[in-house]
């Protein structure tokens, strides 16, 4: 099956007063109708990776190196006008603060409706139509009242729920989530996973869902990958990833999570903090954190080995690993 | 409690557009003080357009034996100035040149500083250097200054004396303009619209106009009264309008020399300088909260 998003090899690196390598060398292929839960802590790159996807990284202060395909079509060399079609109709994002990504001075139903005319060349009435739809769709109570709401006169889930229903009103194949619930309280949060898994099903959509809560991207995600200092360290599906995790960054990761911790018992923190990437990383940049460093990590860039059913590992012991675990 | 009983009285159809600018002008109706400056500088300018049909007498007709009559006197409830022309008729045909000058250069200087702004704060880089510099070289000199130097260098005139007015008002209103654009544009919403595929053209008509334009818009009526008071002062000192023309500022100069003779009918063109003034500002600054949907 041909996968709808395929980004490889790809680097970014800012210029400017400080050079920042803020991916190095990512690879990421996203079927029809999956959703890939994109794990890391912050700074790891996984905001860059869809901003990049997006062609939205500021122009003369990045460089741009590797290749990204959406639906086939090579993203890197789309002139401005294609972009523009493609953002918001192809592939659609969705932002962590709801509140600061809807324009403050138009109601919600005149946003949505700007963006279907924009897409869909239909009349502005057409597009309002459509939006007090998506409201429904996105089961926001009295729809036709919060048509004509701002921003600021709804409730932090509810604009979360418009923002989600901005991103999906021209029906893009893909969306972009950049922790849509991390703004959100715990309740909340669990609403609009559930509603954006249900969506997903229902418009067949693949999702790049980033966070950095192990415990949301279980919730989500078909496939989970664990970005570390600009690389994907660790992919698979949800199952091996969590139950057999090979990576020592991702079992860190597991580990320093309340799911499964015992009362009485110290949570296991990772010790250390990422690396500076002001020069690009020589071998693993996980080592001087790494309780199981050997004089092989630092060495080269080590690839991603597969160990079986398309889970791949960025780790020197990683045929170990599989052999122990 | 207010708000929960007018969202039962009215739930809205679905094709309601609620006008952002409506929702302002509802607010700015609620506000007494707003709403009684209306009222004044509504009735100051009808009078100053309807002047010539008031029935007022002409006020260019001077007459020798009537100069400098105390406010009451029958026939010139405002008294006559200091050739006997009566000063009523001088002050409502005067708020037509006084309006004119104290408009216009602000309409204008907020078109053109506006643009400006907005071109520097979201473009930035090299283009922002170059207009916000030379922005600053019109800075270094106080406003007063360079109204009168720029007057001055033109000559007389009414004409002269709205370009230089203009030209004093297009910094501070490109420095405002600027500012806020910038701190839109690194605004969250306006990636959001990028995202969904609006062009740069789209961003800033749409999102970055609709941001700041109350803001400046709230400035520039502030700047209104600053103008009047610039434009009267160049008047005074002989560089704006011209005898016998009726003018605020340049009565106020004329009838100087009566000051001691007759205080109250020299003060009267101050006193209109100063209420339209007044009222700009206070409704500028109701304008202001009006303006603010977040509050």
């Amino acid at each position: 099956m041909n996968p709808i998003v395929e980004i490889s090899d790809l680097h970014v690196r800012f210029k400017g007063e400080r050079t920042v390598h803020a991916l190095n060398g990512v690879d990421i292929a996203l079927a029809q109708g999956e959703v890939l839960g994109l794990l890391g802590e912050s700074g790891s790159g996984k905001s860059v990776t869809l901003r990049a996807l997006l062609r939205m990284l500021p122009p003369r202060r990045t460089d741009l190196k590797g290749s990204i395909r959406v639906e086939g079509r090579d993203v890197m060399t789309l002139d401005e006008d294609a972009l523009e079609r493609m953002r918001g109709g192809t592939v659609s994002m969705i932002f962590q603060e709801p509140m600061l990504a809807l324009d403050p001075v138009y109601t919600i139903g005149d946003q949505i409706a700007e963006s279907v005319v924009k897409h869909e060349g239909v009349s502005f009435a057409a597009g309002r139509q459509r939006a007090l739809e998506m409201l429904e769709t996105v089961r926001i109570p009295s729809p036709r009242r919060r048509l004509d709401a701002y921003p600021h006169e709804m409730s932090g889930g509810m604009r979360q729920r418009a923002m989600i229903e901005l991103a999906l009103a021209c029906k893009p194949k893909v969306l972009l989530a950049d922790e849509p619930t991390t703004a959100l309280d715990a309740t909340v949060q669990i609403q609009i996973l559930l509603l954006l898994r249900e969506l997903q099903r229902e418009f067949g959509m693949a999702v790049i869902f980033v966070t950095h809560d192990i415990g949301v991207a279980v919730e989500i995600s078909d496939r989970i990958a664990v970005m570390y200092a600009g690389r994907i360290v660790e992919s698979g599906t949800l199952r091996d990833v969590v139950k057999h995790p090979s990576h020592p960054y991702t079992r860190g990761l597991l580990a320093s999570t309340l799911h499964g911790a015992h009362r009485g018992t110290r949570l296991q923190a990772i010790p250390g903090a990422p690396p500076r990437l002001d020069q690009a990383p020589v071998g693993c940049s996980f080592s001087p954190r790494c309780s199981q460093v050997s004089s092989a990590c630092a060495v080269e860039t080590i690839p991603l080995s597969d160990i079986g059913n398309d889970h791949r590992v960025r780790c020197v012991l990683a045929e170990r690993v599989l052999q122990a675990g | 409690m207010s708000v929960i009983t007018q969202d039962i009285v009215q739930p809205g159809p679905a094709t309601r557009t609620r006008g952002y600018w409506a929702g302002v002008l509802r607010r700015l109706v609620r506000d007494p003080v707003s709403v009684a400056c209306a009222i004044v500088l509504l009735l100051i300018v009808l009078a100053a357009i309807l002047a010539p049909w008031l029935g007022l007498h002409d006020p260019y007709q001077g007459s020798m034996i009537r100069r400098l009559r105390p406010i009451g006197t029958p026939g010139y409830p405002l008294g006559t100035d200091e050739l006997g022309r009566d000063m009523l008729s001088r002050l409502v045909y005067g708020g037509r040149l006084t309006l004119y000058i104290g408009l216009l250069p602000v309409g204008l200087a907020f078109l053109i500083g506006t643009s400006l702004g907005i071109i520097a704060g979201y473009v930035g880089g090299l283009v922002n250097q170059a207009i916000m510099r030379t922005i600053d070289v019109f800075y270094a000199f106080p406003s007063v200054l360079l109204a009168v130097a720029i007057s001055g260098a033109l000559g007389a005139g009414i004409f002269n004396s709205l370009l230089s007015l203009t030209i004093v008002f297009i910094p501070p209103i490109v420095r405002v303009a600027e500012s806020v654009t910038t701190s839109v544009r690194s605004l969250d919403f306006v990636d959001a619209a990028r995202a969904s595929g609006a062009g740069q053209l789209t961003i800033m008509r749409v999102h970055v106009l609709g941001n700041v334009l109350g803001p400046i818009f709230v400035y520039a009526t502030s700047l209104i009264s600053v103008c009047m008071i610039l434009a009267a002062g160049l008047s005074f000192l002989g560089l704006g309008t011209k005898p016998p023309e009726p003018e605020w500022g340049l009565m106020l100069n004329t009838l100087r020399t009566a000051i001691y003779i007759n205080p109250w009918v020299a003060a009267l063109p101050g006193v209109m300088i100063f209420v339209v003034s007044i009222c700009f500002n206070l409704l500028s600054d109701g304008l202001r909260s009006a303006m603010d949907v977040r509050s």
